[in-house]
C-alpha cells in the first residue's frame, strides 16, 4: 500500500481507531500557552487528574505579554492573571516553563523550532491554530481547542477523524522580492479561505524544496488561512542540519531509533491524495491584501478584484472593501498607510529581520508610519544584534521591541487603532483582529519594509 | 466536563444569513482573558452586537427581541479563523445548543462537538429556505432530531437529514465527553506511548 508522508506519521500514532469514530492519535509535543491553557488545567483540577506527561509538555507564554519593558509588572490585570495562571499550574505539574523574562520566552511557534521541540515525524499539539508552522519539520502539527488541552494534558491523546489529503505542488523559479509568504498568500487567494477545508496538506516541489527551514515555516503556519488542518513538508537534510544538536532533540540511542524512523518519511511514488493542485511560481508577484479574510490578497500591481469576479457573496464582499475603506478597481499601489507591524509567528524570525533590513537600509522611517518590529523569541532578538541589524534599523529611525504576539491579535496593549491602516506580517486580517476597527494589509517583511519607508503601499522591486 | 444530554430539539431559532463569520467576530480576542469558563455569552458577537460605549446596536439580531430560541442559522463558513474554543463556548453559553449553516470551519465544528452543542449541515438550498421561513413568520420552530439525525422546519414538514459522526453522536446523547472515554484505556495509552519513536 503506497502511504503519503502524512499517513506514515499519522498511523505511526494512533493508539486504537474507534469504530465509526475518530482515531485515538498520541501526541509528542505539547505546547501551551497562557491564553487557551487555563480552563484546561482547572478541568484537571475538578477531576482530580495529574498531567500524565510532563516531560512532553512545554509552556511559554506569549499572546498577552507586553512588548516593551518586560522588566515590570505586566499592567493590565486580566493578562497578569493569565500569565500567572501558567505558571502556577506549570509548577504544579512539573512543566518546563519559559516565562516572561526567561531567556528562551517567544513565541510558542518560534521557539518550538529553536530548542529542538519540534522533530520531524512527531505530532505537535497546541491550543493555537497556527500550530501548522512546525509542518515545516515534515511533522504533523495542529491546533486544538481548550477541551482537547485538558485532553492532551491528561491523556496525551486526542481524538480525531483522519483528514484527507491534498498535495500542492509548486514549481518553477520564484521572482525578484517573492517570499514564501507571498507563495503563501498567492496559494491562498486561489483556493479561498475554505478551500483546504477538512484536509492536510503536503506541499510538495522545488519551490519548497529551495526554501530555507524558516521560509517553510512560513508557508506551514498560514495553512490554516485556507481552512486546512494543517501542512507539511518532507524532512530533507536542510531539516536534518537545522534540528541537529538543538536542546531537545534527540541523542545517543534515542537518535538511532528517531533516525530509522525520519528515513521513512517521504511520500511514497503513486500514493494516492484527495485532491492535488500545481502551481506555477513565474505567477506569483508579491502579495498584499486588500481585504477583510486573508484570500482577499492578490499581486501588489493589480487592481482590487469587482465583487462579480469574485466566488461567493456580493454583499460579504462589498462589506468587507467598505471595512477596509477601498472600492472595486482601485490600485493598492500608493494607498496611504499608518502603521508597520513586522512580527508573529509567520514572520517574526531572523531571516525576516534580515529581509526587512536589507531594504530599509540607507533609508529612513516615513513620519507618518509608526512601526512596530517584534522579533519572534528573545533568541530572535539576540541574533538581530549579533548580526548588526539593530544599528542599521536605528540609523533609519526603526526601534525594535521585546519578543510576544504583538499586533498580531492585540490581546496585549499593542492594538492599532481604529481605521488606521497597517502592513502587517502577521496571519490574519480580520475585522479588529489587531485592534477594534484596525484595517489590516497582509503582506511579507519586504513589502512591509517597502511601505515603511515610503509611507505607502509601494512594490519593493521598484526600491531594491 | 459534562453537559446536558442532547436528544430532540424543538425551537425557534436565530437567523445570522452572513458568510464567513470567524470567531473573531463570535468572540473577540480581548475576551479571551478569562481563567474560568463563565460569563462568555454576554460577549457573544460583541463588536457587532454593541457600540464602543456599551450600548446595544438596534439592528444586530440578537438584540431584536423578536428573535430568540436555542438554535443559531448561520450563513456558510460559520466559525473560520482562530482555533479559540471560546467561540464555542460563547455561543453555548448565550444559550444555543445548535448551529445551523450550510458549511462549518473544521476546528469551530469540533470544538462544538466537544462542549454539547450540535453543528448541523445542511444544503445551501434549505439554509435559504430556513432563512425564508424564519424572516416571513420569526415564530417558526425547528425540529433538531439528533437520534434520527433529520433538521425539520416544524410549519412546512420540510426535512433534511445531516451526518455525524456516530462516536460524537453517542457522547453527545449521553453528555460525556472524549477525555472519560480516554482516561478509560489509559493504560493502552500508556503502553503505546512507550514505544514511540519520539
Ligand atoms: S503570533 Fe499571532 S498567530 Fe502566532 S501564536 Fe501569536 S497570536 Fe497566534
Amino acid at each position: 500500500m503506497k502511504k503519503t508522508l502524512f499517513d506514515k506519521v499519522w498511523d505511526a500514532h494512533v493508539v486504537q481507531k474507534i469504530e465509526n469514530g475518530p482515531d485515538v492519535l498520541f501526541i509528542d509535543r505539547h505546547m501551551v500557552h497562557e491564553v487557551t491553557s487555563p480552563v484546561a488545567f482547572l478541568g484537571l483540577k475538578n477531576r482530580s487528574i495529574p498531567v500524565l506527561y510532563p516531560e512532553r509538555t512545554f509552556a511559554t507564554a506569549d499572546h498577552n505579554t507586553p512588548t516593551i519593558n518586560q522588566h515590570l509588572p505586566v499592567e493590565d490585570p486580566l493578562s497578569a492573571k493569565q500569565l500567572k495562571a501558567l505558571e502556577e499550574n506549570a509548577k504544579a505539574h512539573g512543566i518546563s516553563y519559559w516565562g516572561l523574562g526567561h531567556e528562551k520566552n517567544g513565541i510558542v511557534h518560534v521557539v518550538g523550532p529553536e530548542y529542538g521541540i519540534t522533530q520531524p515525524g512527531a505530532t505537535i499539539v497546541c491550543g493555537d491554530s497556527h500550530t501548522s508552522t512546525h509542518g515545516a519539520f515534515g511533522a504533523i502539527a495542529f491546533g486544538i481547542g481548550t477541551s482537547e488541552v485538558e485532553m492532551v494534558l491528561s491523556t496525551q491523546c486526542i481524538m480525531q477523524p483522519k483528514p484527507k489529503s491534498m498535495r500542492i505542488n509548486v514549481n518553477g523559479q520564484l521572482g525578484k522580492s517573492v517570499t514564501p509568504k507571498d507563495v503563501a498568500l498567492y496559494i491562498i487567494s486561489r483556493l479561498s479561505t475554505s478551500g483546504a477545508t477538512g484536509y492536510f496538506v503536503e506541499y510538495a516541489g522545488d519551490v519548497f524544496q529551495d526554501m530555507t527551514m524558516e521560509g517553510r515555516m512560513t508557508v506551514c503556519n498560514l495553512s490554516i488561512e485556507m481552512g486546512a488542518r494543517g501542512g507539511l513538508i518532507a524532512p530533507d537534510q536542510k531539516t536534518f542540519d537545522y534540528i541537529d544538536g538543538r536542546e531537545f532533540t534527540p541523542t545517543g540511542e534515542a537518535l538511532e531509533k528517531a533516525k530509522a524512523y525520519w528515513d521513512t518519511l517521504y511520500t511514497d511514488e503513486g500514493a494516492a491524495f484527495d485532491k492535488e493542485y500545481h502551481f506555477d511560481a513565474a505567477d506569483i508577484e508579491p502579495m498584499i491584501t486588500y481585504g477583510t479574510n486573508p484570500g482577499m490578497g492578490m499581486g501588489i500591481t493589480k487592481n482590487i478584484p469587482n465583487a462579480d469576479q469574485t466566488q461567493g457573496g456580493a454583499t460579504t464582499y462589498k462589506k468587507s472593501l467598505n471595512y477596509m475603506g477601498y472600492n472595486e478597481g482601485e490600485d493598492m499601489l500608493g494607498k496611504p498607510i499608518d502603521f508597520v507591524f513586522l512580527g508573529s509567528c509567520t514572520n517574526g524570525r531572523i531571516e525576516d529581520f534580515r529581509a526587512f533590513t536589507e531594504v530599509i537600509k540607507g533609508k529612513q522611517k516615513a513620519e507618518n508610519v509608526t512601526a512596530w518590529l517584534v522579533p519572534g523569541s528573545h533568541k530572535v532578538l539576540q541574533a538581530i544584534k549579533d548580526e548588526g541589524l539593530l544599528g542599521i534599523l536605528h540609523d533609519a529611525g526603526f526601534e525594535l521591541r521585546e519578543p510576544g504576539c504583538s499586533a498580531c491579535l492585540a490581546m496585549n496593549d499593542d492594538k492599532i487603532p481604529a481605521g488606521k491602516y497597517a502592513v502587517s506580517t502577521s496571519n490574519r486580517n480580520f475585522e479588529g483582529r489587531q485592534g477594534p476597527g484596525s484595517r489590516t494589509l497582509l503582506a511579507s517583511p519586504i513589502v512591509a519594509a517597502a511601505a515603511a519607508v515610503t509611507g505607502k503601499v509601494t512594490d519593493p522591486r521598484t526600491l531594491l | 466536563m459534562a453537559y446536558d444530554k442532547f436528544n430532540i430539539l424543538t425551537s425557534t431559532a436565530v437567523p445570522l444569513p452572513i458568510e464567513n463569520v470567524d470567531t473573531d467576530q463570535i468572540i473577540p480576542a480581548r475576551f479571551l482573558k478569562a481563567t474560568e469558563r463563565k460569563g462568555f455569552g454576554d460577549n457573544l458577537f460583541r463588536d457587532w452586537r454593541y457600540n464602543q460605549d456599551g450600548s446595544p446596536k438596534e439592528d444586530f439580531v440578537l438584540n431584536n427581541p423578536i428573535h430568540g430560541g436555542k438554535i443559531l442559522v448561520g450563513g456558510k463558513n460559520f466559525g473560520s479563523g482562530s482555533s479559540r474554543e471560546h467561540a464555542a463556548w460563547a455561543v453555548y453559553d448565550y444559550g444555543f445548543r445548535c448551529v445551523i449553516s450550510s458549511f462549518f470551519a473544521d476546528i469551530f465544528k469540533n470544538n462544538c462537538l466537544n462542549i454539547g452543542v450540535l453543528p448541523v449541515q445542511i444544503s445551501a438550498a434549505f439554509l435559504a429556505d430556513i432563512f425564508a421561513a424564519i424572516e416571513a413568520d420569526p415564530k417558526t420552530e425547528l425540529v433538531v432530531d439528533l437520534p434520527q439525525q433529520t433538521l425539520t422546519l416544524s410549519a412546512t414538514g420540510q426535512s433534511e437529514s445531516f451526518d455525524i459522526n456516530a462516536y460524537k453522536k453517542g457522547n453527545l446523547s449521553n453528555g460525556f465527553d472524549d477525555i472519560d472515554y480516554l482516561l478509560n484505556i489509559k493504560q493502552d495509552i500508556q503502553h503505546f506511548g512507550a514505544n514511540t519513536p519520539l
